[in-house]
């Protein structure tokens, strides 16, 4: 809502800066995004007093030779008049006349001053004296784009005295004439009342206690009586409350007189002519929102209907299949629950949101029939989304205009139409009003306002500051109460919580102290699974990998990539109303946004290390909702240590199974859980890997497995994008973050600091290649205990010493006893039983 | 005799000033105050000096014995001094060559600014509490008091599934609801951190996910002056000493009254700039007293609760604190902007 001062003025004293005002009404709900400075000091382009000055316009006389030029006699205000070239095509009309009585006036720009020129891209351009036609050019009359006021460059500014413009005298500052200052607030839901200048001048003198000096809208209806010539009714007075209608005949269409026409323009609004023009006015000026119909064809079609009689207005939701061209040319199937004004030969107009063609005012339209109604927020908010249509009408009705409004505003539209149409109105308002608004009385608790906002204001100090807003408000006797009456403009007052925030907004809400929380701490409880989830992140970024964080919106395409083979795609979370193509179902997989966000760095990086954790949102077939798990992801490729001047590439040392590998085990390690992995069934989820270089994580006791890790098969890699340098893997592990949490135990044990000396013995076993790793340990550890307490691998060996088809696994073995320093021959003779052990359970034998 | 002593002395030292290396210090060592040097060799011969004479001649000897002794550790220490100050050119290093440093990860500049946000509340006894992201068209706005044909429905643009009673939600106050039917009857402090979706064009100033803080307080005696004092501690400890803070009336459907906190422009401190848009006040998060409606929906009686609830986005703060001009860069997972947040402070 775009809100001049100088319109503003006419309904409320303003005292102090524009700054001040704004920041007045920001801090009152009434945010201010921007302050446009029109001419004034401050404004882009400022206009001196000295030299942008009102002119009389005393005559026009032809210029010798050239047809499209005339020259304008003025008087500025100088001992002597002056004359401008002006190329003006809107003084032609008065080309040789004396305009001594016209009282015409122009807005006269001097040599020295700058104005925005529409010839080289409104760049703002010094005036400098030139010779045109043989005459100097000092000064020019200028039109509006060249002040900065608005798009209009089809002639120059041409103004009368008005009511609603300051005195003119030649000469006098043009910033003190039409200079001004525009807020552009923003109207949220709640402050509706305030999408008009009377709406935000209440809100003014609430606030500065200014007086509010509320329109007179006197009325002259001197034409012959609308009745019997006009009826009104409604089927659904739920929905249309009231219809207020004025007959105003004989109107000349022209353009508005120039005030209004300015006016109009800083709001925003661009003039038309004074029909459509003081529609708008009256929509802004105070908020309702009024249509005009041309009277003779709705006289026509009643012809038709009525033989005579009344034009017969119906207001009604609309029948099956009924259709309404719009007056934005567009055809419109009706709903049943779209309220229309229509008479009995059928639609008008779609009610409070857009009017039809075929009643529409034309330029031969000389009688009006003015509509200015109420009508339920709710049903406009509908027929709006349903027609796809938003029109400044449609936003006030939709929030909330008061049916009191409809009269005031009927009453606005119908003079102004008077007075700068030429109309007469006639006699009598036809005011339909089957469900007047009820008075709304609130019982105002006063402790309650204690309670809440934290201030202690008296029952007459609260009853003053709810007076300023225009509320009645009066002490209960012998009560800490107030009966609070809602002032008849307010739909937004429902109960005592909604006059707690008219009070501290009024009170200031900087003025309320601010205090410490002093109410009952509640029980603190902590979130177990974010401080895991906390230590899981910790973890990953200290083993330097890099949270990512995806979209958690993606494509059933993106995810089938993680597929080798085409399958049938899994269901979907899908969206309705999906904004682009790219993100159309809430992901499944945590590991796709992994790798698709390798895929975009490894364009321009060698070395990748990522993670992520985050949610993943399976279907859960008994539910709209889905369930939402809690997963973690990794990615790694590329060269396994970071760049250094001394270390030589190596095409070798880059990351493989071990590190995925070694990252998960590291983070489950340090999350206390013992941890195993297996190998996949075949053809399960993880495919995404290559066969034989794949491993699922399971932890103790659950052979369901919490996780899957390994190499990403090639093509795989490919189908994400993920061109790593030949020979480089791409590793990564997808974990089940919310069952691994489950499993986490409360609290660490710590074990004695051994007191006696542990004995080291390097053991190396030949197996049978196929023999995993972990089965040797196993079987090494059950054949030394107690004593054996730690086997660590140091060292894989193949080659032509311990033969095809088999390895050598070499092992640091530890002993060590509890309650004594074991001897040589303890340990001998442990080896002896592991060796024998180890050679029954894994068919292994010694390495000599 | 006596008298050579001096000689000796005097020629010895000579000798040591002339080593110039550990090798030669140690040869002068040898010949002279090693078991079988030159002046060791000196007590032999006391046979041959009167026995009145012997007491001063032996203390003599010592006396050498001793300074000799202490100038041959000083020679010493001399020596190791300057083979490290003149020897070392081939063993020089260039001390400007960049260091080997280990590769580091970080987290990311949400989960940094989210855990930052949650400490603060924390320490005023605000918990975390966790909420779905997919959630019914009712708990996001129904039960907020925001009924189909909402005026406010309009300030979101919702992203809805194919089933029309499930939404991804568009902000994480619909939390405020699970978290007071949990906790009822208790009194309630939360934090309610998530992702929340709209349904925007993406630019570099509106993205169609993003993080979300809300807070919650109920309690029998909460007050709108508790509400400013928590936020204004909130800001003063997220924003430094002294960064001015304000509160201006707003609307929310869930909250009355509903106020928006600001804070003093980061950039320009209040002068007004191109930050702030010349107002010199940046928008920070959106707050107020619960609306009764929705004490009554989360269980707790609105004539006997109060309480407050704010909303806030880490992402806009962590632009705002770091200067970051674009949205999409969050989600855009690039390492070049992702790796700077390794100097989070």
């Amino acid at each position: 809502m775009r809100v001049p001062l100088n319109w503003l003025g006419d309904f409320v004293e303003l005292d102090g800066s524009p700054d001040e005002l704004a920041e007045l009404l920001t801090n009152a709900g009434l945010e201010v995004k921007a302050i446009d400075r029109l001419g004034v000091a401050g404004a882009e382009l400022p206009w001196p007093a000295d030299l942008v000055i009102a002119a009389k316009i005393l005559r026009v006389d032809p210029v010798p030779d050239a047809d499209r030029l005339v020259l304008a006699t003025v008087d500025y205000g100088a001992d002597s008049t002056r004359q401008v070239v002006t190329g003006a095509p809107n003084l032609f009309p008065h080309l040789g006349k004396d305009l001594g009585d016209a009282d015409l006036w122009g807005a006269l720009l001097l040599a020295g001053a700058s104005y925005r020129n529409p010839y080289r891209d409104l760049k703002i351009t010094r005036l400098k004296p030139k010779k045109l036609r043989g005459i100097t050019s000092d000064a020019m009359l200028c039109s509006a784009v060249e002040l900065g006021l608005g798009e209009d460059h089809e002639g120059i500014i041409l103004f009368e005295p008005a009511a609603e413009l300051p005195e003119l005298r030649p000469g006098r500052p043009l910033t003190e004439v039409l200079g001004d200052v525009v807020l552009d607030i923003d109207v949220i839901p709640n402050i509706a009342r305030c999408a008009s200048i009377l709406g935000v001048a209440r809100e003014v003198a609430a606030l500065t206690e200014a007086a509010f000096r509320p329109p007179a809208v006197p009325l002259t209806m001197d034409g012959p009586p609308v009745a019997g010539r006009v009826e009104i009714a409604t089927e659904n007075p739920e929905l249309n409350p009231r219809f207020v209608g004025l007959l105003i005949e004989g109107i000349e269409q022209r353009p508005s007189p120039y005030w209004m026409q300015h006016r109009l323009q800083l709001a925003g609004q661009r003039p038309i002519g004074n029909v459509v023009d003081i529609s708008n006015y009256v929509m802004l000026e105070v908020g309702q929102p009024n249509h005009t119909f041309d009277y003779d064809l709705l006289r026509q079609r009643a012809d038709g209907y009525a033989d005579g009689g009344p034009v017969q207005i119906v207001t009604r939701l609309a029948r099956d299949g009924e259709r309404l061209t719009t007056l934005d040319g567009a055809e419109r199937k009706l709903r049943p629950n779209q309220m229309l004004v229509t008479d009995p030969a059928g639609a008008l107009s779609v009610g409070g949101v857009m009017g039809g063609r075929n009643s529409e005012i034309g330029e031969e339209t000389r009688n009006v029939l003015l509509e200015a109604a109420a009508w339920a927020p709710g049903s406009i908010r509908r027929a709006q989304r349903q027609l796809g249509v938003h029109t400044e009408a449609g936003f006030r009705f939709s929030r909330g205009v008061h049916p009191s409004q409809a009269l005031l505003g009927a009453r606005r539209a119908a003079e102004l139409l008077r007075l700068h149409a030429g109309g007469t109105i006639a006699e009598g308002i036809v005011d339909h009003y089957p469900q007047p608004a009820p008075d709304v009385t609130v019982d105002f608790d006063l402790g309650y306002l204690r309670r809440l906002s934290g201030l202690d204001l008296g029952a007459e100090e609260t009853a003053a500051l709810l007076r300023r807003l225009d509320f009645e408000a009066e002490p209960a006797d012998g009560t800490d109460k107030l009966s609070v009456t809602v002032p008849d403009h307010r739909l937004d007052i429902e109960g005592p919580h909604d006059l707690i925030e008219e009070v501290c907004r009024i009170y200031g809400y900087d003025r309320i102290p601010s205090t410490v929380l002093s109410d009952v701490l509640p029980p603190q409880r902590g979130n177990r699974e974010q401080s895991f989830e906390n230590r899981v992140k910790d973890t990953f970024a200290d083993l330097g990998l890099q949270e990512i964080v995806s979209y958690r919106l993606t494509t059933p395409e993106a995810e089938a990539k993680l597929q080798l083979e085409e399958a049938e795609p899994p269901s979907y979370i899908r969206l309705a109303n999906p904004s682009t193509l790219d993100r159309v179902v809430m992901r499944r997989s945590l590991l796709a946004s992994v790798l698709e966000a390798a895929a975009s760095n490894s364009r321009f990086e060698d070395r990748l290390a990522l993670f992520e954790v985050g949610r993943v949102f399976p279907v859960n077939e008994r539910d709209s909702l889905p369930e939402e798990r809690q997963r973690a992801a990794l990615a790694l490729t590329g060269p396994r240590r970071g760049d250094h001047w001394q270390a030589h590439a190596d095409p070798n040392d880059c990351f493989d199974f071990f590190d995925v590998k070694g990252v998960v085990e590291t983070l489950l390690d340090r999350l206390g859980l013992t941890v195993e992995f297996g190998e996949p069934e075949a053809h399960s989820a993880a495919t995404v890997f290559c066969p034989g270089r794949t491993a699922t994580v399971l932890l103790a006791g659950d052979p369901e497995p919490v996780g899957a890790l390994g190499e990403v098969h090639p093509t795989v890699a490919a189908s994400f994008d993920i061109e790593p340098a030949a020979g480089q893997p791409v590793l990564a592990a997808e974990l089940e973050l919310d069952r691994i949490l489950e499993r986490i135990p409360d609290s660490l044990q710590v074990e004695p600091v051994p007191v006696y000396p542990e004995v080291r013995e390097d053991l190396a076993l030949i197996v049978g290649e196929a023999t995993p790793a972990a089965t040797v340990e196993a079987a090494l550890l059950a054949a030394g205990k107690p004593l054996l307490c730690a086997v660590e691998l140091f060292d894989v060996f193949r080659g032509e010493t311990i033969g095809d088809g088999s390895k050598s696994l070499a092992y640091h073995l530890t002993f060590r006893a509890p309650n004594r320093t074991l001897r040589d021959r303890d340990v001998k003779k442990l080896r002896r039983r592991i060796l024998g052990q180890a050679e029954q359970a894994v068919g292994a034998r010694l390495r000599e | 005799m006596i008298d050579q002593l001096d000689d000796i002395e005097a020629r010895v030292s000579a000798a040591l000033a002339q080593a110039a290396d550990p090798e030669q210090l140690e040869e002068w060592r040898r010949a002279t105050i090693g078991r079988k040097g030159e002046v060791q060799l000196l007590t032999r011969r006391m046979g041959e000096i009167e026995p009145a004479d012997r007491p001063a001649f032996g203390k003599r000897i010592n006396e050498i014995k001793t300074s000799l002794q202490a100038a041959f550790e000083a020679r010493q220490e001399a020596l190791k001094r300057s083979v490290h100050e003149t020897d070392g050119d081939t063993d020089r290093i260039d001390v400007t060559l960049p260091g080997r440093r280990p590769v580091l990860g970080s987290l990311h500049p949400s989960t940094l600014v989210m855990r930052r946000i949650e400490r603060i509340f924390g320490d005023m006894g605000f918990q975390t509490y966790r909420s779905p992201d997919v959630v019914t068209d009712q708990l996001n706005f129904g039960d907020l008091n925001m009924p189909p044909d909402h005026p406010a429905r309009d300030m979101q643009d919702t992203f809805y599934t194919t089933d029309p009673s499930a939404v991804l939600r568009t902000h994480t106050s619909g939390g405020q609801i699970l978290a007071m039917r949990e906790r009822h009857p208790e009194p309630i402090r939360v934090i309610l951190p998530g992702m929340c979706y709209r349904n925007e064009q993406i630019t570099a100033r509106s993205e169609i996910q993003f993080h979300q803080i809300e807070g919650l307080a109920v309690g029998p005696a909460i007050t709108f002056a508790d509400l400013k004092g928590t936020l204004t501690e909130f800001a003063r400890r997220l924003f430094g000493e002294g960064r001015g803070a304000r509160f201006r009336a707003s609307y929310f459907p869930f909250t009355e009254p509903s106020a928006e906190m600001d804070i003093a422009c980061l950039l320009c401190d209040g002068q007004g700039c191109q930050l702030c848009k010349e107002t010199g006040w940046l928008e920070i998060l959106g707050c107020g007293m619960v609306h009764p409606t929705v004490l009554q929906n989360g269980g707790y009686d609105p004539d006997e609760w109060s309480g407050f609830a704010f909303g806030m986005g880490p992402e806009r703060i962590a632009m705002l604190r770091h200067g970051i001009r674009d949205i999409r860069y969050f989600w855009s997972n690039d390492l070049r902007f992702l790796r700077q947040f390794q100097r989070f402070v």
